[in-house]
């Protein structure tokens, strides 16, 4: 810890470990991602704060853009086809209370399929950026 | 009546831990209860809100903590609300018990009560890149008077207001979440109010520098350090700024504990008092 909290003093930023896993790896590749984003659509259907933000959605393709985007975000082989964030938001008045919900419901379903924890936070610094094209509009 | 009314308030902890979640912002984003009773760490407030309550719901949370230093014991109950993750109001009560000096003083302690608000201006701890700033205010009514007007302080009562900014920066070393904050303080406050406001050598407010570090182990534990600027406004003695280092354990959005070794340095004339610190808080 001490040994953390002196890099941390001093600015250390570790290189880039070629050898470490890439996050898509990590995430278990694109049927990892598709397993955790099948775990985090049945917690937020389940999750009274945003369930009905997701009636009358398609699921089955809701499931598929979010896993091409999280496989291609992660740096895996993938295309996300899906329309922009901020153009498939509009309109839909997204509240923090919502995206905290999601946000929640997204890392326990990662908990639930053993993702380490370097490799969620890594995930979610990549998410993160989104949250101003996803709030509020 | 100390034990029981802490009795009683750890039950209250202990049955709203119980009931539902409480809010929706992520685990361990509302920091713990300082002993001034705004959120923050255990000395150093932060611009993070208490509690977990999200944009549209309120929360809040109550806390008791208990430093023995060398010569002196400080506790601390606090309790506070959050509106909407837009203004959290606290209120606090701290006893400073004079185990050295009691006796010579015929004063078996300091107390003062601490009536707080805190707005959020901008941003978001997690998600804004700018992180989160918000302004605090904290009014403060010494109990005891007796001893810090003896000592040459001015004042019984005094308001210190703050500006602070936090952020956590997602995935930043080794793959962990890193927490950083800082503020500035206008203060009159002796030892944080406990022996008064304003003083002989000093009657003025002073801008003071307050900082903490932290890094997150996982969304469970945390452990930092933080930083107290503090003024030096009496004759009789001198004193330092505040030190500390802090282990902290959310194990949920209800509970959190955190230890850690505090070093308060001279206070009153009696030099390097240090010693542990723990706090237990409910969040409702």
């Amino acid at each position: 810890m001490l040994v953390m909290l002196f890099a941390l003093l001093i600015g250390y930023h570790p290189a880039p470990a070629a050898e470490k896993a890439s996050l898509y790896e990590a995430l278990g590749e694109r049927q990892g991602i598709a397993t955790i984003v099948e775990d985090m659509l049945y917690r937020i259907v389940d999750d009274p704060r945003i369930a009905k933000q997701f009636k009358g959605v398609d699921i089955a393709q809701l499931h598929q853009h979010l896993t091409d985007q999280v496989c291609n975000i992660s740096g895996g082989p993938c295309a996300y086809t899906g329309r922009d964030m901020r153009e498939a938001h509009t309109g839909l008045d997204i509240s923090e209370t919502g995206f905290n919900a999601l946000v929640e419901d997204l890392i326990l379903a990662m908990e639930k399929n053993d993702i380490p924890v370097g490799a969620q936070n890594e995930l979610l610094s990549l998410l993160a950026p989104m949250h101003g094209d996803i709030v509020g509009h | 009546m100390k034990t029981r009314l802490a009795i009683s308030t750890l039950l209250l902890m202990s049955s709203m831990a119980a009931q539902a979640e409480p809010g929706s912002r992520l685990w361990a984003t509302g920091g713990v209860t300082t002993i001034e009773g705004s959120a923050g760490g255990g000395l150093v407030p932060m611009a993070v809100l208490s509690g977990y309550a999200s944009d549209t719901e309120w929360g809040g949370s109550v806390a008791l903590s208990h430093a023995p230093v060398d010569d002196y014991t400080l506790d601390v109950m606090a309790a506070s609300l959050n509106y909407h993750n837009r203004i959290e109001l606290s209120v606090a009560r701290q006893t400073l018990d004079l185990d050295t000096l009691g006796a010579a003083l015929n004063q078996d302690d300091l107390q003062q009560d601490i009536f707080s608000a805190k707005i959020r201006l901008y941003g978001d701890v997690l998600y804004n890149r700018f992180g989160q700033w918000s302004l605090g205010i904290q009014h403060k009514r010494n109990r005891t008077f007796d001893v810090p007007s003896a000592v040459g302080a001015k004042d019984d009562s005094g308001t210190d207001v703050y500006l602070a900014g936090s952020k956590v920066f997602l995935s930043a070393l080794f793959d962990r979440n890193i927490l950083v904050n800082g503020l500035v303080r206008g203060t009159k406050a002796n030892q944080g109010g406990l022996l008064g406001f304003g003083g002989d050598r000093n009657n003025s407010y002073e801008a003071v520098f307050e900082g903490s570090a932290g890094l997150f182990f996982n969304r469970s534990w945390l452990a930092g350090v933080e930083y107290r600027q503090k003024p030096d406004n009496l004759g009789f003695a001198e004193e330092d700024d505040w030190y500390d280092v802090f282990v902290a354990w959310v194990p949920s959005r209800s509970l959190s504990v955190t230890a850690a070794w505090v070093n308060l340095g001279s206070v009153a004339g009696l030099d390097d008092q240090q010693g542990a610190y723990l706090s237990i808080q409910g969040s409702f």
